[in-house]
């Protein structure tokens, strides 16, 4: 097992072990593969109801329920459950930890093997190979063949989840009944790339990321990577939205004294990156967002987005929301034509929201009935 | 002249009428986009009682949040920006109601309609009804009906026309008329189907099938 990286808790995630590895997009094997995943609902007899919800960049497999770090409820705990978009009494939902990540499936934080897949007794640190989006798909893949699945009645995710969606289908468009892409784009832009270079620059200019090295004196380089956090939080939502929460409003003060007045959205940045640090590894962190600024589904295919799709029988479900300037409505836009151009059948609509990237996993009721209204009419049409 | 439309005895129900009056049209089994289709109606019936694999856009996003929500694969959209993204030959048909005035540019649209699918389906209100021209005649305003209810300042319906002057577009662009038929507002077929100029006279809105001549 990994060793332990103060201040990180030691936590137990269900997950498989694969001896055999994984070979990666750069040519490196993982061996062996651990993937941390968690189930919703019942599989059902004839193992059609099986619906793979994939997670975004910070996000993990704890979909529905109390985080065993933060204690807080499940990142899409509100469309989950009886009777809600992601139907626990009609679906079994699968969620893993990315390949990658830093809850349970193999990662920087993991302990770092060699060729023969023997444990080195160091993590994996800046070590890790890097990994593509297609990687993290190949990890799943296997995970769905170890729950004998052999069909996912639908694949649903937002952000990098969304990428994940759009890599399944294209390159396992016979394990895709139905795809839910949702607020992504078919590759990062590089307004998106720049956003990540600052966040990985901010860990890297931190004293105690000690190149990657951090694990050996128990230290985490928080400042850096609660830097990245605020900045990339800043990105999910939207002007509208800040005003909206926030305004000028200063912590404790009714009026600027020049003196030590902090703006209320300060306070909440800086809140959200000491928060972030403590359930999130830096080199995670570092390997995650290289691997969305290299996706881009196009290049995978000569160039033409319309060839990833060309011939599928996957009905796809794209939608994205009007505030939304990190993954917006145009990125959706261009995926939707490209599908048009391969033939496929597509449902496509942008919710008016002023609450920016964000708005995938808050309260969006037009979203929640669309996303709902989609998945039975999938359900319906497999007879599941 | 082009042939009346052959005897139409389905009838659906709880659909708009002239909503009907395409279903009809349209044979089991067909593959078809539905351009400006509002909630989803006409896909919703020929997906579910003639196993079509039917596919729409709409332009108004309410439409399109009901639409997706019944599960119908229905895209936010317009005529004029997205037919060009779909491949040549994609569909048996392609059904524009109600909505060529409207567009920006209703020749591209139909020569697209006509490139993406076998067949065209296309109604429009006619704007050589009596009474368009008895109002233009008297009053000498811009003419204020059931159909043509909007000041001309603020009209979607943009490109209107008239029945004869669909059919010159037609045989300026070489398109074939399959079937066709006026009807009155309630989309109730009109009995002026012998006479091209009767129809242009009398007939409210016009359904016409085109596929391309070859």
């Amino acid at each position: 097992m990994a060793q332990a990286i103060a201040p990180f808790p030691e936590v137990a995630h269900q997950h498989v072990v694969f001896p055999d590895g994984l070979a990666l997009d750069c040519g490196a094997v993982i061996l062996p593969l651990t993937v941390a995943f968690r189930t919703y609902g019942t599989l059902n007899a004839a193992r059609t109801n099986a619906v793979l919800v994939c997670h975004a960049l910070t996000g993990d497999q704890y979909l529905a329920e109390p985080h065993p770090v933060t204690g807080k409820p499940g990142w899409w705990q509100s469309i989950v459950g009886p009777g809600k978009p992601l139907d626990t009494d009609r679906f079994f939902l699968v969620c893993a930890n990315v390949l990658g990540g830093c809850m349970g499936s193999t990662g920087p934080r993991s302990e770092m093997t060699d060729a023969e897949g023997r444990g080195l007794g160091r993590p994996w640190g800046t070590d890790f190979p890097q990994v593509t989006i297609r990687d993290m798909v190949r990890a799943q893949k296997r995970l769905m063949e170890h729950l004998g699945i052999a069909r996912w009645l639908a694949v649903v995710g937002g952000s990098m989840g969304g990428m994940q969606v759009l890599e399944w289908a294209a390159t396992y468009p016979e394990s895709v009944f139905a795809a839910a892409p949702i607020a992504c784009a078919a590759h990062h832009s590089a307004q998106n790339i720049a956003f990540h270079e600052v966040g990985r620059q901010a860990i890297h200019g931190d004293p105690d990321w000690k190149g990657g090295r951090y694990w050996e004196d128990g230290r985490i380089p928080a400042r850096g990577l609660a830097v990245a956090r605020m900045v990339a939080h800043i990105t999910y939502l939207s002007e509208q939205a800040l005003t909206r929460k926030f305004g000028r409003r200063l912590r404790g003060a009714p009026a600027l004294t020049f003196l030590e007045d902090v703006f209320e959205v300060e306070s909440y940045l800086r809140h959200q990156g000491s928060t972030f640090v403590r359930r999130f590894d830096a080199n995670s962190y570092l390997t995650i967002t290289r691997a969305m600024d290299f996706f881009d589904l196009a290049a995978e295919h000569d160039g033409d987005l319309a060839a990833a799709f060309r011939g599928t029988t996957t009905r796809f479900f794209l939608c994205s929301f009007s505030s939304d300037w990190l993954f917006p409505t145009s990125e959706s836009r261009a995926i939707v034509r490209a599908l048009n151009a391969a033939g496929a059948s597509v449902s496509f609509l942008e919710i008016a929201s002023d609450k920016g990237h964000d708005a995938f996993l808050l309260e969006e009721p037009e979203f929640h009935a669309a996303l709902g209204g989609f998945l039975r009419g999938a359900a319906e049409k497999a007879g599941v | 002249m082009p042939d009346a439309p052959a005897d139409i005895r389905y009838v659906a129900k709880n659909m708009r009428l002239d909503l009907r009056l395409i279903a009809e049209m349209i044979p089991r089994g067909a593959k078809v986009l539905d351009i400006g289709c509002g909630d989803g109606a006409l896909i919703e019936h020929l997906a579910r009682e003639k196993g079509a694999d039917a596919r729409g856009i709409e332009i108004d996003m309410a439409e399109v949040a009901k639409a997706v929500s019944a599960g119908l694969a229905v895209i936010h959209g317009d005529a004029d920006h997205d037919l060009a993204f779909y491949p040549d030959g994609g569909f048996d048909y392609v059904v524009l109601s109600r909505t060529l005035q409207a567009v920006e540019k209703p020749r591209e649209v139909l020569r697209q309609m006509l490139r993406i699918g076998a067949h065209a389906i296309v109604s429009f209100p006619n704007f050589g009804h009596w009474q368009m021209r008895w109002r233009l005649l008297t009053r000498g305003r811009m003419p204020d009906t059931e159909t043509w209810n909007r000041p001309w300042y603020e009209t979607p319906n943009i490109h209107p026309c008239t029945i004869l002057d669909f059919l010159a577009l037609c045989e300026m662009e070489g398109y074939a008329v399959e079937r066709w038929l006026a009807v009155d507002e309630r989309g109730l077929k009109a009995p002026w189907r012998r006479s091209v100029r009767l129809a242009n006279l009398f007939g409210e809105q016009a359904l016409f099938q085109l596929r391309r001549a070859s």
